[in-house]
């Protein structure tokens, strides 16, 4: 079970949170029916590290993006969502 | 290829048992194949199969990373059955079905299907009727299925938690009596054993690393054993989809996730059928050995590691004794986890890429094992004829773009809410 | 004789094995118990139902299973080594029948030779019924112990817990490394799952004593570190979780406070491996007999137990360490008849006894189940002793399961000792003592008669199984282990796998590091279900969450239905009502008349800032913008691939403030939803979206007297329909809607849950003046449908497209909505999809979940989402989803339901069958 360092709450185990989806598979409301069904339906699903979106469902229930390699599950990047993270 | 029969025992008996063959051969990959499957897993060890026997072809070769079945089809709980709701499911899995009835004879090798029953239980009106919905919708399509009434439950598995009080009321069940259970390293071995006697090279130890193309087709693999050239390639890597797919250029609507199973230490016989539930996650059986197997919801965030994390089995397990209490006094004696291909409908995909020469059959989700037999039957018709087989048809990967899914729970894209 | 003192165990203890009644001392293992009451056969194997005997000391015992306890504190396969017994044990030899002594499974024996390592995937063809013949007797005669019948009385709890170090094993090298920690400042914990520190200490005297390891706790302890005893670190998982089980009670005993035992979730700063390491058995033909016993165990019985397991002893050994056996036999008073060492020089050590070198028992000879005597070929010459003990030492295996099970782990193979020791590690850990190292050892040559020569003993796995695997091609250690199932017993291979994995070796002509080494996963010892379910084990985790009105319903005993997480009032039956003739009167009390109902537990969302309304256009698939204040609408969402997966209103209550509500069982899936978009997709509006969802609680009023119900108890005039303005009723504040999901002109009330029983009694005083009644989801239900309302979960099924439901007049044009682009995908427009359709019978009543064909043998064309009757008329309709069901009104079909026995005539309809033109919502 990982241990997740939540930019607001600090260092918090895995059952706090939920995965939601990757960052690849967001789709912005109004894009291009071609574009958003490529990107809703598909996925680079890597064997390393890939951007994926969480949501602390306990605790401060921010959604963030991590960086997060899926093999050895290794968290290398953080952070909490904003225009920023949009793709 | 010796024959495996009750004399062959008798005999061996005698000799030590000492006139056994190798089930099969360890060959040298050839420089060329008219077909080339990724993955010695029971699918893929199957497609070879029915592509010897069925198509005639026989210049096959199926490639695995590892040892054959070393993936989802020796991690899975066992079990079969065609109890699906939606029509092109419950047709495909019950082609499947059939062919397990006869599966041992056809491979000379005891894969010990166990037809004891699939019950799925119902806790309210609501669900019952869920289930009579699911039971309609198979009997019209000439599948078996048959309403339980609450005391036809507790006389089936007296060990239910059949109390008025419980959180979960059993009110009833849905049976499909043809359902059960099999040994899923036997269906590896028993497919391998009969694809390499009509000539199928299984290779082991030989990882594709890329595939080699003309234009825009591919006409072979690369491997960890050299190139080898094919007239067309099947991926049928389950969890490693994705990766397979991605070295072509490929992405899929596929993501991998973890499920974990586990099984208890080996008890006398406790549980007669496979038991399931309309409205809880977790799916119990017994082994021949005698050890309760058991799983529930994957661990719903992406993993290739194989190891998931301790509170879902807990949560699994928690369901299981609400509704068997004798199982609390029992031990876990193992747990493991499967890389499970969770596609973005919860069906499979057999067929076409849009890779020429390259075919794939994946998005298993965490019900791949008692698709085998089909699996293989309809991949092989797809590989050898290069057009998907009418029960493999709707599970085309493009179903998705077009929107054609065949979506089970109703619940969309996200994998990890279903 | 001078035997080992039994005087240190302290009291006696009564216990009964197999109905006798017999004595044990406090401190003693049943084992240790067993052996002193000179009860050497305790168990029968799994496979050929051999006998067997204790042949080790600790948890990796593969023989000695027992069932203990009684009821439902039964525990079966428990391990004759690894429960201490306690007053009142009850024990039971297992996996036999008749008896122990007389088994008529051992007949299974007699035709070993017919069924080897797989046999049974090479027979029992035909067809499936056929196996499962045979299979009926293969079940009965596998399955060891028994499972209780009875639910568990007793309680497991659960805890977190952190440290910085968390040291497994007290032994002496696990002691020192707590206490160094200790005095460095951090956090200890330290887990020892044997009930005493450092075991090892009571088994050899060294310089350091049983007396060293209390002084060293004792320091551990007053520098603020824990210690845990009779607790076992049994998985390791990411991020340096550990989990541990502790025992409060031993199996099959009754807890004083309830609690069984409780299992701790461990995040360490780092790990500390001490957990010593596990002596192997030597391979030769009979090797299993009751009287075969590990070296390091004959000691432990010897000076920690005082227990003496054999008077005339046979030593074989490939290591120095059976020759502190010999010496522990020796200070007993037991004369060594033989010590038996394969390697060639001789030992060092081995003063005093008669060592034959190049030298492996040949096998065994037995009577009434036990060691009568152990032959070796000797330089040509064959020789025999008559011994009731003969002990064996193969070396030792370093216990690296957790250090393998934390991930991304290595081994590194020590020749000398033929033994794998820990590696590097991605997790921060490391292994120290025994875990760490181990002495090196002398060859292990092959026996003679590989076929009786046992490696896992629970399975009956023979050398010759593993040869035979090998001839068939089952090569990889992983083929070999599922082919034999090595290791696969509930001693999880932790003697055989060593054993395994040398013969592989062999046979491919390599080292075993080569051959491969199948995967440790948790658990390291088997662990109790119900500790690992915990408190959820009562409901299966799902929380009943209680309604605000839960009391003022109870008082009413209604029947209950599950939603969601709620229970709710399905109806409020009369004396002798049945539900169905509730639900109808009820329906009938609002079709007439006026009926409340509660409908709290609806999803609802205060949405609210300067983009509240762009908020709102993203996430409902209807214009929402253009709602005046103090109006409401229908509104449904879809979503990303274009499929309806919840509807519900929204209400405009101020210029920046809506109100949205949708069904109760998508509840969290929205919160979700609408969190995704404001964090995620919107973090750039200005808007605030809050889950009001249990805030309020809420009242229906539906009926042709609702308006002047509402007008009563608010003092003024209601709102039009589709209208919301604030209110009060009994001096609460309260928030009137006027929605209608019954057909009747109505209104929802919301009120702040915590004050809502006031407001629910005023509008229950006001219904019931007004003759009307309360009503519950069954006559709710029956409302809807005949009004042509959606459900979610029925025709709202995650399948369909607003177009599919005929909503798609109701799209917002401006799109922009969640769900927009996916509507445009081909298949969603082509022909045959199914659409929603009102059913009414002809003949028959339609049964709910029905298939409906056209005639019989054809393939389903749709089915019925929801059925009920016509209220007042009476009649039997439905609604349903049907291929291409907008073109085929007025066509007949057949609605069947095998599983049922049941099936009706019915036309396809429009799906309204009350009040078609609303006029009933209107003043």
């Amino acid at each position: 079970m990982l241990l997740i360092n939540c930019p607001h709450c600090g260092p918090r185990a895995q059952v706090e949170f939920t995965y939601e989806r990757t960052a690849d598979s967001v789709v912005l409301p109004g894009a291009p029916a071609d574009a958003a069904m490529e990107r809703l339906f598909t996925r680079a699903n890597p064997r390393g590290e890939d951007d994926e979106i969480w949501r602390l469902s306990f605790g401060c229930r921010a959604w963030l993006v991590m960086t997060r390699h899926r093999s050895t599950h290794a968290i290398t990047a953080i952070r909490a969502v904003g225009p920023e993270t949009l793709p | 290829m010796s024959r495996y029969s009750a004399f062959g025992l008798l005999r061996g008996a005698f000799g030590g048992q000492r006139h056994w063959q190798p089930a099969w051969r360890d060959p040298e990959p050839k420089a060329s194949y008219d077909i080339v499957i990724i993955g010695g897993g029971g699918h893929g060890l199957a497609t070879a199969f029915y592509l010897a026997k069925v198509h005639g072809l026989r210049k096959i070769a199926v490639l695995e990373k590892g040892w054959i079945g070393g993936g989802n089809t020796g991690r899975n709980t066992t079990l079969v059955r065609s109890n699906y709701r939606q029509k092109p499911l419950h047709d495909f899995f019950e082609f499947g079905l059939k062919m397990w009835e006869h599966l041992s004879d056809e491979l000379n090798y005891n894969v010990m299907f166990s037809p004891r029953g699939a019950l799925m239980l119902g806790h309210s009106d609501s669900d019952m009727t869920r289930l009579a919905e699911r039971g309609d919708a198979m009997r019209v399509s000439g599948i078996d299925a048959e309403l339980l009434s609450r005391d036809s439950v507790a006389k089936l598995e007296p060990l239910l938690d059949m109390s008025r009080s419980a959180r979960f009321p059993i009110e009833g069940g849905l049976i499909q009596r043809r359902g059960g259970t099999a040994r899923h390293d036997a269906v590896a071995w028993g497919y391998a054993r009969a694809a390499d006697s009509l000539g199928v090279d299984i290779i082991q130890k030989c990882e594709v690393t890329g595939f080699v193309r003309q234009g825009d087709a591919v006409v072979g693999v690369e491997t960890t054993r050299g190139q080898i050239a094919a007239g067309r390639v099947g991926i049928c890597v389950a969890g490693h989809s994705g990766y397979v797919a991605g070295l072509a250029g490929l992405k899929l609507p596929i993501e991998s996730q973890t499920l974990q199973a586990l099984v208890t230490e080996g008890v006398k016989p406790m549980i007669k059928g496979v038991i399931m539930s309309q409205s809880l996650h977790c799916y119990i059986s017994q082994s021949d050995k005698g050890g309760i197997v058991m799983g529930g919801d994957p661990d719903n965030w992406p993993s290739y590691a194989q190891r998931g994390q301790p509170m879902v089995t807990g949560h699994a397990i928690a369901q299981a004794i609400a509704l068997v209490p004798a199982l609390s006094r029992l031990r876990m004696v193992r747990t493991w986890g499967g890389v499970t291909d969770m596609s973005f409908d919860g069906s499979p995909i057999i067929g076409e890429t849009p890779v020429p020469g390259l075919y794939l059959n994946g998005g298993w989700c965490y019900g791949g094992f008692k698709a085998t037999p089909a699996s293989g039957w309809t991949y092989a018709h797809t590989l050898a004829t290069g057009k998907p087989h009418e029960l493999n048809a709707p599970f085309a990967l493009d179903r998705f773009r077009r929107g054609a899914t065949i979506d089970e729970n109703g619940v969309g894209p996200m994998p990890n809410h279903r | 004789m001078s035997g080992p003192s039994r005087s240190s165990g302290g009291e006696s203890i009564n216990f009964t094995f197999d109905g006798k009644a017999l004595l044990g001392r406090t401190g003693d293992t049943l084992a240790a118990a067993l052996l002193a009451n000179g009860i050497g056969l305790v168990g029968r194997s799994f496979k050929y139902h051999r006998p067997r005997g204790i042949m080790t000391a600790g948890v990796e015992e593969p023989n000695a299973l027992v069932t203990v306890g009684t009821g439902g504190r039964t525990e079966p396969n428990t391990r004759a080594t690894d429960v201490f017994v306690y007053e009142g044990l009850i024990a039971r030899s297992q996996n036999r029948w008749p008896s122990l002594r007389f088994d008529v499974g051992a007949v299974i024996g007699l035709f070993a030779k017919a069924l080897p390592a797989g046999f049974y995937y090479k027979t029992f063809f035909g067809s499936a019924r056929r196996w499962m013949f045979y299979e009926y007797f293969i079940r009965r005669a596998a399955g060891l112990g028994a499972a209780p019948v009875e639910a568990d009385p007793d309680r497991f709890a659960q805890r977190a817990a952190f440290c910085d170090v968390l040291v497994v094993g007290a032994g002496p090298a696990g002691l020192i490394a707590a206490l160094t920690a200790a005095e460095a400042g951090e956090q200890v914990l330290l887990v020892e799952q044997d009930r005493v520190l450092a075991p090892s200490l009571l088994r050899d005297q060294q310089e350091l004593d049983a007396v060293w390891a209390d002084e060293v706790a004792t320091k551990i302890r007053a520098l603020g570190g824990r210690i845990l005893l009779r607790s076992t670190a049994s998985g390791y998982w990411d991020d340096n979780l550990i989990t541990l089980t502790q025992r409060q009670t031993e199996p099959g005993q009754e807890p004083a406070d309830g609690l069984a035992q409780r299992l701790w979730h461990v995040r360490a700063g780092r790990v500390i491996l001490a957990a010593g390491a596990i002596e192997r058995p030597l391979a030769f033909a009979h090797n299993d007999r009751p009287g075969v016993m590990l070296s390091q165990a004959v000691r432990s019985y010897i000076r920690r137990f005082g227990v003496l397991p054999g008077q005339r002893v046979v030593i074989a050994t490939n290591n120095d360490d059976a020759y502190l056996t010999a010496r522990a036999l020796r200070d007993a008073g037991v004369q060594v008849l033989a010590v038996l060492d394969t390697r060639p020089a001789p030992a060092g050590q081995a003063s005093g006894f008669p060592v034959h070198n190049d030298a492996l028992p040949l096998s065994t000879s037995g009577a009434r189940h036990h060691l009568t005597g152990v032959s070796a070929r000797i330089n040509g010459t064959t020789h025999y002793w008559q011994a009731d003990l003969l002990v064996t030492s193969g070396g030792f295996t370093p216990v690296v399961h957790l250090h393998m099970q934390a991930g991304g782990a290595a081994l590194e193979w020590d020749a000398a000792a033929q033994a794998f020791l820990p590696g590097s590690a991605r997790q921060n850990v490391t292994s120290i003592g025994a875990a760490a190292s181990a002495e090196p050892i002398g060859p292990t040559p092959a026996p003679a008669n590989p076929g009786k020569a046992f490696i896992d003993f629970q399975n009956d796995v023979t050398l010759g199984d593993v040869d035979l695997a090998w001839a068939e091609g089952y090569r990889s250690v992983e083929h070999l282990k599922r082919y034999t199932t090595l290791g696969m017993a509930t001693d999880q291979g932790k003697l055989s796998n060593m054993a395994a994995l040398g013969r592989l070796a062999e046979k491919q002509g390599v080292a075993i590091p080569e051959a491969g080494l199948t995967t440790f996963r948790p658990p390291y010892t088997p662990v109790t279900m119900g500790l690992l379910a915990g408190a959820k084990a009562k409901d299966g985790g799902a929380h009943v969450r209680r309604l605000a009105l839960y009391d003022v319903h109870a008082a009413k005993n209604p029947i209950w239905q599950p939603l969601g997480y709620w229970f709710r009032p399905r109806a409020y039956p009369t004396a002798g009502e049945t539900l169905a003739q509730a639900a109808l009167r009820e329906a009938k009390s609002v079709r007439t008349n006026v009926g409340m109902t509660d409908v709290s537990t609806l999803a609802k969302f205060e949405v609210s800032g300067p983009d509240a309304a762009a908020f709102l256009e993203i996430i409902c698939a209807t214009s929402v913008s253009k709602l005046a204040v103090g109006r409401g609408r229908y509104t449904f969402m879809l979503r990303e691939d274009g499929m309806v997966f919840d509807d519900g209103t929204v209400w405009r209550l101020a210029e920046n403030r809506y109100l949205l509500t949708s069904s109760t069982g998508g509840a969290d899936r929205m919160a979700t939803h609408i969190s995704y978009v404001r964090q995620y997709l919107c973090p750039h509006l200005r808007v605030s979206a809050v889950n009001v969802q249990e805030h309020y609680a809420g009242i229906a009023v539906a009926g042709p007297k609702a308006k002047v119900v509402l007008t009563a108890l608010i003092g003024e005039e209601p709102p039009r329909h589709m209208s919301t303005i604030p209110a009060m009723i009994a001096g609460i504040p309260v928030l009137v809607l006027a929605a209608s999901y019954s057909g009747e002109r109505a209104f929802e009330i919301y009120i702040e849950a915590s004050r809502a029983a006031p407001v629910w009694a005023a509008c229950e005083e006001e219904v019931i003046r007004h003759s009307g009644c309360l009503y519950g989801m069954e006559a709710m239900e029956f409302l809807r449908i005949e009004k042509g309302h959606l459900v979610v979960g029925g025709e709202i099924d995650g399948r369909l497209t607003p177009h599919d439901l005929a909503l798609d007049r109701m799209l917002n044009k401006a799109g922009g909505f969640i769900g927009a682009s996916g509507l445009s995908r081909p298949a969603l427009s082509a022909p045959g999809r199914r659409q929603l359709v009102g059913l009414e019978a002809i003949e028959g009543i339609i049964p709910e979940g029905a298939m409906l064909i056209s005639s019989k043998g054809q393939s389903p064309q749709g089915h019925i989402t929801a059925a009920a009757f016509r209220i007042i008329e009476g009649g039997s309709i439905a609604l349903g989803q049907l291929e291409g069901g907008f073109s085929h009104h007025g066509e007949e079909l057949i609605a069947t339901s095998p599983t049922r026995g049941q099936k009706a005539r019915v036309r396809v309809v429009a799906p309204h069958f009350y009040d078609v033109a609303g006029d009933r919502y209107r003043d």
